[in-house]
């Protein structure tokens, strides 16, 4: 087993401007034994997890807890950070097992591969109205605002059964909440009005049911009325930002590399290329557990790092590169264990329609600021672009 | 040839099994895993040990 002490605590986040993502320290933590302390922001500490093998370890470990309720769960900031079901009822992603069991049998049904394969009319209507409104605006755009948050914000609102005349209403609220530039007030206030409106949908839902998900869960029974609104604020959440920043990302790397555009196997590799969720999993230990060799005792908290499992050269060869011609399956930028990304299916369906809308129908689309000015999310738990100009 | 066992127990119906190997597995009504074919073998049997790697509950056992 390996010791560590104060001096080899590195900082949290490392990500920065001029340097690439992941960041190159992960190569460095990847050939030590062990792992490796990181401080937070409040002076606490974490072990960081860069092997794949590791990595899926310890999402797996029943020793090893979602529970933000438990002491020692990592809390790096305000915003970055969970809430645990105690504080919202239904935000299942803070639950263990056996507590979490019935909220992903209760979804299930809702993410199949046949269900969202049916929501393909739907996601292609939502992006080609997108595109239709950047093109009668001009001949640029901003394409994160205007496309890519746009589009998983309208997905989710069909999804849930928002009525369309109030989608407007959601959109704008729910980029507020994702917004790293939003202040803390006014995320809050955007919260409040979206939860409002959940549980007045919930209530209409509960007299008036239609073909949607929170009609369905209600029927269904599983669930009380109260834990449905957090489970719908957690899909709202969890399939929005993430969501927009891929969709953003491979805009770009597609760009640069237009001899993958229309082929099918790139959207494995985008996800794993650019792992945008690299700091959600957070993690505590609820026992004494090995992991590689290090010894991290109860109440230690611990993040697996998505970007580093995925970049593992003991996984994936020349990993820097991005090359849809090699397996990328066995990548975890959805996760894994029993909390794997409910949504990846449909992020999946919502990327392929959204590249497939935008380069075939902007075929002179090309980013309009040099690479070198694109602002990427360095400060935010997901990594994306803050801005994507664009022209055609 | 190979035998496929599944633990419904520990299925979390994420699906990768179905993308990954649509010869052998399926969802059922509830989504939770469904074996179509339990003595896959040339490619079928290549696509049912990477969903076996992928499956993020470990519910997939391949008996050599």
């Amino acid at each position: 087993m390996t010791s560590t002490d104060a001096a080899q605590l590195v900082p949290f986040m490392m990500r920065r401007p001029g340097a690439p993502f992941p960041p190159p320290e992960y190569e460095e933590f990847r050939t030590k034994p062990g792992l490796v302390k990181a401080a937070l922001p409040s002076g606490e500490t974490v072990w960081l997890v860069t092997r794949h093998e590791e990595v899926r370890a310890v999402l797996t470990d029943p020793r090893i807890s979602s529970n933000p309720a438990n002491e020692g769960f990592p809390r790096p900031s305000r915003t970055v950070g969970a809430p645990s079901a105690d504080e919202v009822p239904g935000w299942f992603v803070s639950l263990d097992p056996p507590d979490h069991n019935r909220f992903r049998k209760a979804l299930i049904p809702e993410f199949t591969v046949r269900r969202i394969r049916s929501l393909r009319p739907a996601v292609e209507e939502i992006v080609d109205r997108a595109i239709d409104q950047m093109l009668a605006r001009g001949d640029s755009a901003e394409l994160v605002e205007d496309f890519s948050l746009t589009v998983p914000s309208l997905v989710i609102s069909s999804l849930l059964g928002v009525p369309k005349v109030d989608r407007d209403f959601f959109e704008e609220k729910t980029k507020v909440l994702v917004t790293l530039t939003s202040t803390d007030e006014q995320r809050d206030k955007a919260s409040e009005h979206l939860l409002r409106y959940i549980n007045r949908l919930i209530t209409i839902k509960s007299k008036r049911p239609g073909d949607d998900l929170i009609s369905r869960l209600l029927q269904g029974g599983l669930l009380t009325p109260q834990e449905l609104s957090g489970v719908a604020m957690l899909l709202l959440i969890a399939g929005h930002e993430t969501t927009a920043n891929n969709i953003s990302l491979g805009v770009v790397t597609l760009l640069q590399q237009k001899q993958w555009i229309g082929d099918e196997r790139t959207i494995e590799e985008l996800l794993r290329y650019h792992s945008v969720a690299d700091l959600v999993a957070l993690r505590v230990a609820v026992e004494d557990v090995e992991i590689g060799g290090q010894l991290v005792r109860k109440g230690e908290g611990i993040v697996p790092l998505v970007a580093g499992a995925n970049h593992d050269p003991e996984m994936f060869e020349r990993p820097h590169e991005f090359d849809p011609s090699r397996p990328a399956t066995g990548h975890v930028a959805f996760g894994y264990g029993v909390h794997q990304c409910l949504g990846q299916n449909l992020v999946r369906l919502e990327m392929e329609v959204a590249y497939r809308g935008l380069f075939g129908r902007i075929p002179t689309l090309e980013v309009a600021v040099p690479l070198e000015e694109l602002q990427f999310k360095y400060d935010g738990v997901l990594f994306g672009l803050h801005a994507l100009p664009v022209r055609w | 040839m190979a035998r496929i066992t599944v633990d419904t127990g520990k299925c979390i119906g994420s699906a990768q099994c179905v993308l990954a190997a649509p010869d052998v597995f399926d969802q059922d009504d509830d989504g939770f895993v469904m074996v179509l074919d339990d003595n896959p073998s040339g490619e079928a049997e290549t696509t049912a040990r990477t969903a076996r790697g992928i499956c993020p509950a470990q519910a997939i056992t391949v008996h050599d």
